[in-house]
């Protein structure tokens, strides 16, 4: 794993570009190993292309071009002795809707189990591990084989994170998970981020300033595809260097 | 008070009465239309549907005996055909729909699938005829007709499957690539299950117009009445012993059996396929 003090991903001078309109405008960004990260900004910021292209999820967009460095453990991820499949079972990825796949709910949480052909008595165990992970496993124990779709956008949610999580990856991105949760949900989920800091590094787009302020250990203020400032959450939200940065967090603009 | 704009109002009430009015006229009339086909084709040809008419080769031209060797003949050359145009045509929908971005090759693909879709079935059966049964000297047997409807409903099975698998939602796919799925699993796993509907569809289309279909089987599969014996035996569908019953007035009772039978026999396929199509979706969910 390295020592503690090497960083987990090191993005140096970072650019993505869609055909030829750049939207990440050369960025430097360290995030630490059990660290939960929040990245927020407006609309159009490159949050989310920057969460794409930390487990390059942005190459199935053809379009999509990326220069400079992301150093997952000393390895740039862009080198061509990369696997991808790989890189994505290390760097999970839970999206801003909630995605169960048309299959049952045991079956979407397998879903990544079977394809590295985990046998069925680990991938079943690995199943309610990943479950009682997302605080999910009480309340569907009893109908693992009915369709994913069948539950509530919150538990869905939390069946996509136990998705990720049942790969046991090394980092989880996080695009804006609770955007359409109620509130009771969304408390779930942001406890499970903090009870799996522990073992996973978490880089999330909070849906809001306040979600940041509450699970955050550092927070990224990006704008227009420039990170602006990164900090401890203290300092971005008491005493952030930028003017923007400050104006972001106190609503002066959003 | 009347202003204009509670006028309007009004008026438009009156409109959406009329819509509505019109579009039960339509519903109904076309309903009616088809319940009338299928109580004539029933109340006439049911009667002569008997358990002799099921297992008895046909003698006499068809004017007597049963229609055995016709339905024989035609789940045959429905198999072939389907077992050919179906693997051919859900591979070159996930071609065009997962494996090219649009090009020249993909418009030549979907160019040429329209315009096969829009001929005339005699035609195909003038190209088996000089193709399957003379130039590769299949001669008139259920192979050369499977082969000849497999080319007939390639279009159909393209153009529906491509629809159905571009209706499967990109994130599906972008879930199953974040867990580490290569293309191919991210097709199998999670594309094609959820196209499966559709595809199905197709399918059922498919050999809804194989079973129903006369001219192209005439001209590459024969007529003979005997039970075939193998593939490269000539035979003679149901809709062309129909066909020839009919036109020739052999027998018109014979002829109403057998197109009560025809419509009988899709309609099971029917319930079947679905059947078994939502077990499969049942147990996958």
């Amino acid at each position: 794993m390295g020592d503690i003090s090497q960083p987990k991903f090191e993005i140096r001078d970072l650019k993505a570009y869609y055909s030829d309109r750049e939207v990440i405008h050369g960025i430097n960004l360290e995030i630490n190993k059990n660290e939960i990260l929040s990245l927020i900004g407006p609309a159009n910021s490159g949050i989310t292309t920057l969460l794409r292209t930390l487990n390059r999820l942005c190459d199935l967009n053809p379009e999509s071009r990326q220069e400079g460095e992301v150093v997952l453990d000393g390895k740039n991820i862009f080198d061509h002795d990369i696997v991808v499949t790989q890189l994505r079972r290390r760097v999970g990825m839970v999206f801003d809707v909630p995605t169960p796949l048309p299959l049952s709910i045991f079956d979407n949480v397998a879903y990544g189990l079977k394809i590295i052909k985990m046998s069925k008595a680990d991938t079943a165990n690995q199943v309610e591990q990943a479950l009682r992970m997302s605080a999910l496993w009480e309340e569907v124990k009893d109908r693992l084989s009915t369709p994913g779709m069948s539950l509530s956008g919150g538990q869905q949610q939390r069946l996509c994170m136990a998705r990720v999580l049942a790969l046991e990856p090394e980092v989880v991105l996080l695009d804006r998970p609770c955007s359409g949760l109620d509130p009771i949900s969304t408390a779930r989920i942001e406890e499970s981020l903090m009870e799996i800091k522990e073992k996973y590094t978490i880089v999330i787009a909070p849906h809001n300033v306040q979600q940041a302020a509450r699970i955050s250990d550092r927070v990224g203020f990006m704008l227009l595809g420039d990170l602006i400032e990164v900090d401890t959450k203290e300092l971005i939200f008491s005493d952030p260097r930028d003017q923007r940065t400050s104006d972001y967090v106190t609503g002066r603009f959003g | 008070m009347e202003t204009p704009i509670k006028k309007m109002n009004t008026t438009s009430k009156a409109n959406e009465r009329i819509a509505i009015a019109v579009i039960w006229a339509a519903a109904i009339f076309v309903l009616a239309l088809l319940v009338s086909i299928i109580v004539h084709i029933l109340f006439n040809g049911l009667p002569y549907i008997t358990w002799e008419f099921l297992t008895q080769i046909p003698r006499n031209m068809g004017r007597d005996g049963g229609v055995s060797s016709t339905i024989v003949g035609t789940f045959l050359i429905t198999i072939v055909a389907i077992a050919i145009a179906l693997p051919m045509g859900i591979g070159t929908a996930f071609y065009l729909a997962e494996y090219t971005r649009e090009n020249i090759v993909t418009k030549i693909i979907r160019f040429s699938a329209e315009s096969l879709a829009g001929i005339p079935s005699i035609v195909y059966g003038l190209f088996g005829f000089i193709f399957f049964v003379i130039s590769l000297d299949l001669g008139w047997s259920i192979l050369s007709g499977g082969l000849t409807l497999a080319l007939m409903i390639l279009p159909t099975i393209i153009r529906t499957s491509e629809e159905a698998i571009r209706a499967v939602p990109v994130v599906f796919r972008e879930v199953s690539y974040s867990l580490g799925a290569t293309k191919f699993q991210t097709i199998f796993k999670a594309v094609f299950p959820s196209a499966m509907r559709g595809i199905v569809n197709g399918t059922i289309l498919s050999i809804g117009r194989c079973v129903a279909e006369t001219a192209a089987v005439i001209l590459t599969a024969g007529s003979a009445l005997r039970m075939p014996s193998s593939l490269s035996s000539p035979t003679r569908t149901m809709a062309v012993h129909f066909y020839i019953l009919a036109r020739e007035g052999i027998s018109m009772e014979n002829a109403y059996g057998t197109a009560a039978l025809i419509m009988i026999i899709i309609f099971l396929i029917n319930i079947v396929a679905n059947t078994i199509v939502n077990r499969f979706i049942a147990k996958s969910r």
